[in-house]
């Protein structure tokens, strides 16, 4: 078990393509830390930057105390479940899950029993002498799962461990994997694009893009107090309804002007001067549809998508527009594509970003 | 069927019999009495005899050349194998500069006419008292055996999902290790393909046996049949007898070893 810690790190490409530019992370013993961002983010750059399988172009790295940062894979004791699983093709389950300890010369009769408990841990005991290839997806993730647990390793590296396996086993290997990381205590490094996944496992979540972290925060941090406008709008589902938007003083009042619709707030705790740009964000659950006229702008339902527990709506809030404001609704509502609205916005739940930076203000 | 499948099904046949035929020949003829090879020649022949063969082995000793050949092409094969593992894997995989120079210059070796280095490896040979020996055949068939068998090996082992090699290498597997245990066993039908390539380049191999050779007994199977002729005879049973003797182990391992070259080795690696 060991606390991880990367600074100053980056990641330049030989064809000068910058994957991972300046990051600065610190993981804690024990963390299940998740990297979540968009393809293309550099997430899964900075766990090969941890593992060994990359070479970073500046910073330093450090596992467990030790600057790793020109150390060779094979030396710094983490064990990583690709993507793709990566079993070994002609080796059965079980010397699939035994290779990382022979390799390290323990004694045999350590290696078979510790092959048993972990294949009984995750519950493919019969599945030991099995070529990968006679697998399931399912089953083949537990292998990969378990090749990595054998070993004890420093810390687990996740690549988007789950992206390969179907949505019901999806959700029922990420709450094992939960389970697993509470019970083992063992530091996770965790990369996945899907936020879902990264709010519901993550001790805390690191949301990249362009190759930097855009926040490090937990979960519920992250979607209450996003620090930009990209956190904003990449966490939550569905997404942050964001909008620019310019101060003005009406009296003893201000108010955020969008081009649809103004909204006049009190002056307490505004920092933002007169005329400055920002964006208006507004989480789709904190607007309210009612009658038309009663609310802060009316708008036209274009889209109304029943999920069970809830009910999305796409609205516009003129002709044609390109953009339609999301809304989530409880699930009677008798709302239907067609119908116009009032729209009721929550005063209390702005989110304000700077136009220019997309830092929160 | 179609018209298209007719057509393609005679194109097929007449490529068939087009490659069988001299083999068929070949087979018939060294069956039949010298007297009979040069009257009219007929598809079905009429008598079949054991004369050439029984010459071959007992007048000819043609198991000495059999025993050279088999010695000589095995050797060079197993060492165009391991070494051109390790050659192509570094080639492959590792990052040194002029990597991409070094497998240009390793396929230029094998571009030189035979016949242009003959003289002078002759002499090389023959100053390090190889001439006349399995090294001195073996040494210069590994020259033109590696490159071909290193460009195919680097082919090979670059379409292997590289994950593997990371996986391997997070469990804790150093390079020789990761070569010896994941890529190698993966890599079986290409090595048995480079191996088959190898052992029939070193079985027909003509000039250096020639050349490098001294006397009859370290004439190869090319070589002594080549030299069966006599000043005013060309025995052509026995020749053919031989060529079909020649052939019958080639052919033996090409069919045992197509077996192992099954597709799908690899499935269940990764997805798909």
């Amino acid at each position: 078990m060991a606390a991880i810690s990367l600074t100053n790190v980056s990641k330049v490409y030989a064809n000068g393509q910058v994957a991972v530019r300046d990051l600065t992370l610190d993981i804690t013993d024990g963390e299940l830390m998740v990297l979540v961002g968009p393809s293309g983010s550099g997430k899964s750059t900075v766990v090969r930057l941890i593992a060994g399988l990359e070479a970073a172009s500046a910073g330093r790295i450090i596992i467990g105390g030790r600057d790793v940062t020109a150390v060779a894979p094979q030396h710094r004791d983490l064990a990583m479940v690709f993507q793709n699983y990566a079993l070994y093709p002609h080796k059965s389950v079980r010397d699939n899950l035994a290779f990382g300890l022979r390799v390290r010369r323990e004694p045999a009769a350590r290696i078979d029993a510790r092959v048993r408990e972990v294949a009984q841990t995750l519950g493919i005991e019969e599945l030991l002498d099995r070529k990968p290839a006679q697998l399931s997806g399912g089953q083949r993730q537990r292998v990969a799962l378990g090749r990595a647990i054998v070993r004890e390793p420093q810390a687990f590296l996740l690549d988007e461990p789950l992206s390969n396996l179907d949505p019901l086993l999806r959700v029922a290997t990420r709450a094992e994997l939960a389970l697993l990381h509470r019970r083992l205590g063992t530091t996770m490094v965790y990369v996945t694009h899907d936020q879902e996944e990264a709010m519901t496992l993550g001790s805390r979540i690191a949301v990249m893009r362009d190759g930097a972290i855009e926040q490090v925060a937990a979960p519920l941090t992250a979607f209450e107090r996003p620090a930009t406008s990209f956190v904003a709008r990449f966490v939550g589902a569905p997404a942050m309804n964001l909008w620019p938007a310019g101060w003005s003083r009406n009296g003893e009042r201000l108010a955020l002007t969008t081009s649809f619709f103004t909204l006049e707030v009190d002056s307490a705790g505004r920092r933002t001067p007169e005329g400055a740009n920002v964006l208006l964000g507004i989480r789709p659950h904190d607007i309210v549809p009612g009658d038309v006229g009663t609310g802060d702008a009316d708008a036209q339902i274009e889209v109304v998508e029943p999920l069970g527990a809830s009910t999305t709506i796409h609205a516009s809030l003129e002709d044609g527009a390109a953009e339609l404001v999301r809304i989530v609704v409880p699930p009677h509502e008798s709302l239907r594509a067609g119908d116009r609205v009032g729209l009721k916005i929550r005063r209390d739940r702005l989110h304000l970003f700077d136009a220019g930076s997309g830092r929160a203000l | 069927m179609t018209r298209w499948s007719w057509r393609w099904a005679v194109v097929t046949a007449l490529i068939v019999g087009a490659v069988l035929f001299p083999l068929y020949w070949a087979i018939v003829s060294s069956f039949t009495p010298e007297s009979r090879l040069f009257t009219a020649p007929k598809l079905i022949p009429a008598q079949l005899i054991l004369d050439h063969y029984r010459a071959l082995f007992t007048t000819r000793d043609f198991w000495t050349p059999i025993r050279n050949s088999l010695i000589v092409a095995g050797a060079t094969t197993a060492l165009a194998i391991s070494l051109g593992a390790v050659c192509a894997y570094a080639l492959a995989r590792l990052q040194f500069p002029g990597k991409s120079l070094t497998l240009a210059f390793v396929l230029a070796v094998a571009m030189f006419p035979q016949v242009s280095i003959v003289s002078p490896l002759y002499l090389i040979l023959r100053k390090v008292g190889l001439l006349d020996t399995y090294p001195g055949l073996v040494l210069p068939y590994l020259t033109f055996a590696m490159p071909l068998t290193i460009w195919m090996l680097v082919g090979y082992f670059r379409q292997l999902p590289f994950e593997l090699e990371e996986a391997a290498a997070l469990d804790g597997a150093g390079r020789l290790r990761t070569l010896w245990e994941v890529v190698l066993p993966l890599s079986a039908p290409g090595i048995a393909t480079a191996s088959i390539l190898t052992f029939l380049y070193s079985w027909n191999e003509f000039l250096f046996a020639l050349s490098f050779a001294l006397g009859p007994e370290s004439y190869t199977v090319p070589v002594a049949i080549a030299l069966f002729r006599g000043q005013y005879q060309v025995p052509w049973g026995e020749i053919l007898a031989g060529a079909v003797v020649a052939t019958g182990p080639v052919a033996l391992i090409v069919l045992v070893a197509q077996r192992r070259i099954v597709a799908g080795l690899t499935a269940g690696a990764v997805k798909g």
